[in-house]
């Protein structure tokens, strides 16, 4: 029994934990001046907590990218508004805007719909090879969409096997980019959603029931409140992600269809149009913004202390048809939507030309004729992405956990900036950051182009949101009072936090950390434009592989598309269980 | 207890793992060696012997930075101008050379071996500030068996490509985002001009062209003379590198083939002319000069074609066999002047895409 957990639920235990806008043990309570001294000492703690993400964010973030979208929106010393006004006035650019923002809430839109009961399958059912499929079901979400992509196409596709077989197929189109962003972002709403919802007490629904609530109005009244900022997060990383949508939209849109961000890749990368670019990075950045700041209003109204218990309490056996069904059913669409293109991967850096072998994976180890300096051998290309995730994670998780410590209280325009601050490097091209850091960072002593680092940063700075949004519901739902109540017994604000919050949001932690490594492992717009001396990461060896004419060429890169897959599914299988090990010991 | 342990193994785990990759990259043991910089895509490649040669020849240690596809490299050297990444700059092509030039990226240098390189690829000759190092032609190519299974004669012109027999065949990449759909995009625009080259796309619509966005999906999804594409590709034409069929049977197992299974419609061509020159600035402009003078060298010459897919411009570098067997030389390709290409492409990348629409 985790007995941190169990403590929390017994001296808290108040009736309105689970009002939708209950706050038990705000701020203010207590004596005026005693209040007062302490909102004093949280300030500055929350000060001290904020300068590194603040610097860090400043300096690799917001300075680069202020730059290069400054530099484009002057010209010759002169703000060129009228440029600006044209560009946000054409034709091109409204069509652009409408298309990414419907594409992407109809995409979300879909996510939830299939990924909801995958997080409740996953989060209240317990099965045999749940751990596994856990991270199966995460492994797209890491993996390069040139990769993915053209497997997503093997599966479902034109001559696709479902095509073959069933004569099920979509050609490259709306419908084909909708399917692909459920693919990608599964896992999101299953992490998210399914983290949380595995650690509600499910006795409240129980009680509910008990007193008399329909199965439905029990789940309304008492577990959605509870769910509610947890989907909220996890709807708001899916629009995001879907909304910034560039290798998916690339590859089964065609000319036909671009969002936002492709715009901003091909005008920055391609055409140099710095003005064009930078208007359209502000739109992005408007809207961003816009739906950061709803998404902070419809959590601060929902969000509550929440009992916590141990997600192995919560989980049992399926039991009646109908929940095996529901099972059942839920395993089909992974197996169809998610196992499916990753296992035509598998298949294909398998065919080798004599029939199925293992030829492409020794093709990879074979020492080549040419020497050339290209050809990396896989295991270094394994150690280089392992080392910078690893370094990622570790900025990642140092600059979200301090930045998330800060947040857990609300109150102050100040901290609701700092909020939305975080997320928006999810909502900025890596070619706005790449080309950004070109020209910031070039000058002692921070001269860091060609360095090595800025790789794992700009990998860290898409690591921390997650890290952020992971930890700050489940650091919101401890119980004030815990904390108070050490701060009373004469605890420091760092040793409360150790002792009350710590233990509390471990977990979310390790999953923050799994998420960011992920994540950076198969990270490539950022890795692609920062030049770096010979390191490539395992996707740019994919990607260069994919780049040449050739049987060998597609076939080690398929190889190598399998070795990150697998590397990238025991990683996070490693987090699996290094999460439900460490909740066991008590 | 436990727990605080494993939380000290897990941190210690990641740093270690983190430290390594520090090592990887600071280490600057040797510092009597002179760091030489070369700046360029992500499709550079060069044999290991041969490089270490011109270190061991000229005393400069050779540093490679690679970043992004040709056109987001020159784009970040135009970006850095002055204040350069490097100290040579490899991979600017025709169709961006422009730009390059009129932003004053390159510095002079007549680099040498100059004199053995054609006329017509010298397109910066008054000044040098660039230098013609190695020339890719993209064509159409075709599946061999799919023409001679239908007893169909392969294209091997533009015009060809809009007549009924090749209707549905044909696949090309996105003109906006990719450089040979640039290319063959600019193919029609030099063969039918600025007057003829939409009512051209107008006709290959009708006769059915699929369009993708990258050389990727194209070769690998949707030819059929692919290897990868022989049983899901539905497209027997595609818009490549008339040194593809070279590399198909070059990383193909087996003995080699009387014939390769792909082969190029030689009138469907657009020169690619890649370019280096020694960027402004440069921290070392005697290593950059050396270097230079080494990418037109005969062992560097000859050394490209394996590597990258393409042909050298020395008139004396050898073609190795896989190219002169399986490769044709296209003597005509089609033209478009540079400065043109600079002052259009933003327009003619436009009217095309909604063409294609």
């Amino acid at each position: 029994m985790d007995k941190s957990a169990q403590v929390a639920t017994a001296r808290s235990a108040p009736p309105d934990t689970t009002r939708p806008d209950g706050l038990p043990g705000s701020p203010e309570r207590g004596t005026p001046r005693r209040a007062l001294r302490r909102t004093r000492r949280d300030l500055s703690v929350r000060l001290g907590l904020m300068a590194l993400p603040v610097a860090f964010f400043g300096l690799f973030f917001g300075y680069p990218v202020a730059t290069i979208v400054g530099r484009g929106l002057r010209e010759d010393g002169r703000w060129q508004l009228a440029r600006a006004a044209e560009v946000v006035t054409s034709p091109d650019t409204v069509q652009v805007l409408w298309f990414t923002l419907w594409q992407a809430a109809a995409s979300t839109a879909l996510t939830l719909a299939i990924a909801l009961p995958g997080a409740y399958v996953f989060a209240r059912f317990d099965f045999p090879g749940k751990r596994l499929l856990r991270a199966v079901v995460t492994v797209p979400f890491v993996l390069p969409t040139v990769v993915v992509g053209s497997a997503f196409l093997g599966l479902l596709g034109r001559g696709g096997l479902l095509d073959d077989h069933f004569g099920v197929r979509l050609d490259t189109g709306v419908w084909a980019i909708l399917l692909a962003h459920v693919f990608f972002n599964y896992a999101v709403v299953v992490r998210t959603v399914g983290g949380l919802w595995g650690q509600l007490d499910p006795r409240q629904e129980e009680a509910a029931r008990v007193l008399g609530a329909s199965r439905f109005a029990a789940w309304r009244r008492v577990t959605l409140p509870a769910l509610a900022p947890a989907v909220a997060a996890g709807a708001l990383m899916v629009f995001l992600f879907t909304f910034t949508s560039f290798g998916v939209i690339q590859i089964l849109g065609g000319a036909r269809y671009a969002t936002l961000e492709v715009e901003i890749y091909r005008q920055t990368a391609q055409l140099l149009d710095l003005p064009t670019a930078a208007v359209l990075s502000l739109l992005q950045f408007a809207a961003v913004g816009g739906l950061l700041a709803v998404h902070a209003w419809t959590v601060r109204r929902r969000e509550g202390a929440l009992r916590l218990v141990d997600e192995r309490h919560a989980a049992r056996r399926p039991s009646g048809a109908g929940q095996w069904a529901l099972l059942a059913s839920q395993l089909v669409v992974i197996a169809v939507l998610l196992v499916g293109p990753l296992l035509v991967l598998v298949e294909r850096s398998l065919a080798a030309p004599g029939g199925y072998g293992l030829d492409f994976y020794r093709a990879l180890n074979a020492p080549v004729d040419a020497a050339s300096t290209f050809v990396v051998p896989p295991l270094a290309a394994v150690g280089n992405s392992l080392s910078y995730a690893a370094v990622a994670t570790l900025i990642a998780v140092t600059v979200g956990t301090l930045a998330a410590a800060a947040l857990t209280h609300r109150a102050g325009p100040l901290v609701r900036g700092f909020d939305a601050l975080l997320m928006l490097p999810l909502g900025v091209s890596a070619v706005t950051v790449g080309f950004g850091f070109l020209i910031t960072l070039d000058e002692p002593p921070l001269d860091l182009r060609a360095s090595w680092i800025l790789v794992p940063l700009a990998q860290a700075l898409v690591g921390v949101p997650f890290v952020v949004r992971t930890m700050l519901p489940v650091l919101r739902a401890v119980d004030d009072r815990l904390r108070e109540a050490a701060a009373v017994l004469g605890a420091s604000p760092l040793r409360a936090w150790r002792e009350v919050d710590f233990p509390l949001v471990r977990r979310a932690m390790l999953v923050a950390a799994g998420f960011a490594f992920a994540v950076s492992l198969g990270e490539f717009g950022a890795t692609v434009f920062i030049a770096r001396a010979d390191e490539p990461t395992l996707p740019v060896a994919v990607e260069r592989l994919l780049g040449r004419a050739g049987e060998l060429n597609y076939g080690q890169a398929m190889a190598l598309s399998t070795i990150l897959m697998l590397v990238c599914a025991v990683t996070l299988l490693a987090l699996e269980r290094v999460r439900t090990n460490r909740s066991g010991e008590f | 207890m436990k727990r605080r342990t494993n939380a000290v193994a897990l941190v210690t785990a990641l740093g270690v793992v983190g430290l390594t990759a520090c090592g990887s990259g600071g280490g600057e043991s040797d510092a009597e060696k002179k760091d030489v910089t070369l700046v360029t895509h992500q499709s550079f490649e060069v044999s290991r012997d041969v490089l270490k040669e011109f270190e061991r020849e000229s005393g400069y240690r050779v540093k490679v930075l690679r970043a992004g596809d040709a056109g987001a490299a020159v784009n970040q050297a135009v970006l850095s101008k002055g204040r350069p990444q490097g100290d040579v700059f490899f991979g600017v092509d025709n169709a961006m050379l422009s730009k390059a030039l009129d932003e004053g990226v390159f510095a002079p240098h007549k680099t040498k071996g100059l004199h053995k390189v054609p006329d017509e690829l010298r397109l910066d000759a008054g000044q040098n500030r660039v230098t013609p190092i190695d020339t890719g032609d993209v064509c159409v190519n075709f599946d061999r068996s799919y023409f001679r299974d239908k007893d169909i004669e392969p294209p091997s012109t533009l015009d060809d490509l809009v007549k009924p027999e090749y209707k549905d065949l044909l696949v090309v990449q996105n003109a906006a985002t990719s450089s040979p759909g640039l290319s063959f995009l600019l193919a029609t625009v030099g063969k039918y001009g600025e007057d003829g080259w939409q009512s051209y796309w107008k006709k290959l619509r009708s006769n059915g062209v699929a369009m993708v966005d990258g050389w990727e999906q194209a070769y690998n999804d949707r030819f059929t003379g692919s290897a990868s594409g022989r049983e899901k590709g539905d497209r027997p034409l595609v818009v490549s590198y008339a040194s593809s069929p070279p590399a198909e049977v070059h990383y193909s197992e087996g003995k080699a083939p009387k014939e390769g299974p792909t082969g190029v419609a030689e009138g469907t061509c657009f020169r690619q002319i890649e370019f280096a020159g020694l960027l402004e600035g440069a921290g070392n402009t005697e290593g950059g000069k050396a270097l230079l003078d080494f990418l037109l060298t005969e062992e560097f010459q000859e050394d490209l074609p394996l590597n990258m897919f393409v042909r050298p411009v020395h008139e004396d570098a050898e073609l190795p066999e896989v190219f002169t067997r399986y490769g044709v030389e296209i003597d005509e390709p089609h033209n478009v002047a540079p400065e043109r290409i600079a002052e259009n492409r933003d327009r003619w990348v436009k009217q095309w895409t909604s063409l294609l629409k």
